[in-house]
């Protein structure tokens, strides 16, 4: 299972700021370990962020996506004590899920 | 607990709309339960024409209405490059952010519902000093804006 990300979501004016920390390898199949063997790729797919169940904005992910990726993004609407959801799917299937409150 | 009974049904529901929906042409079999919406195509062209048609646009016209902000001239560290991209075109519908000199150029793709800024930041990683791309989709039509970054690798500072 993979660690927890960290999200933070600040009311800004009429909108509402998400920065997403996330915790991921982002192996880009690229590499070579010590014995000359191509380390397979690894990231993250799919990203998917909610507002109170409304899809507020979908990504799709290539390789190239920075290892521990950051991702920050503003949505009109949303209160404080508002929960704001982030959803990653990586290319072996596997899958997370973290939830934040607005402050 | 029948716990013999439950896993039934959920294995057999599963079943019964993985091939609905396959049957229906929606996904591709095989793809279907690794991404569900993942553009392979795409993420796997190399030049900016191929990325351009696995996304389904022509080539994209220059626009002053891209900016990108937080994003350096010179990268020390090409692992982690910062890239902020806001659009100011009615409509956007996505942002596209391409390294040109990467093995494959499609690095991310936002998609942007109503309601959400057409304005967002993440980090990249560049393999060498190249322009990075951002195209916007806006309303059916695909507009671009470019940027170069030069990256020092060895952390000795431009």
């Amino acid at each position: 299972m993979a660690d927890p990300m960290r999200i933070r979501a600040n009311v800004v004016g009429d909108a509402t700021e998400v920065k997403v920390l996330m915790n991921h390898e982002m192996e880009t199949g690229q590499r070579k370990d010590a014995q000359g063997k191509t380390i397979p790729a690894w990231f993250i797919q799919n990203v998917t962020a909610t507002h109170n169940g409304k899809t507020v904005l979908t990504a799709q992910w290539g390789p190239a996506v920075s290892k521990n990726p950051f991702l920050s993004f503003k949505f009109k609407g949303g209160a404080k004590g508002d929960k704001v959801q982030i959803t990653w799917i990586d290319n072996k299937g596997d899958k997370r899920t973290d939830e934040a409150t607005i402050a | 607990m029948n716990t013999g009974r439950r896993q039934m049904l959920k294995t057999g529901g599963g079943v019964t709309l993985l091939t609905l929906v396959a049957a229906a042409g929606w996904l591709k079999p095989g793809e279907a339960l690794a991404a569900d919406a993942w553009n392979k195509a795409a993420f796997e062209a190399k030049s900016m024409d191929e990325t351009m048609k696995a996304m389904g646009g022509g080539a994209p016209a220059q626009s002053k209405d891209i900016v990108f902000f937080q994003t350096p001239d010179i990268a020390e560290n090409g692992a982690v490059v910062p890239i902020g991209v806001t659009s100011s075109i009615p409509k956007t519908e996505s942002i596209a952010i391409l390294v040109e000199k990467n093995p494959n150029m499609l690095t991310a793709v936002f998609d942007i519902p109503a309601g959400t800024e057409p304005s967002l930041s993440t980090r990249v990683k560049m393999g060498q000093s190249s322009n990075v791309y951002a195209v916007v989709k806006a309303d059916g039509k695909f507009y671009m804006a470019s940027k170069e970054i030069k990256v020092t690798l060895g952390g000795c500072g431009g």
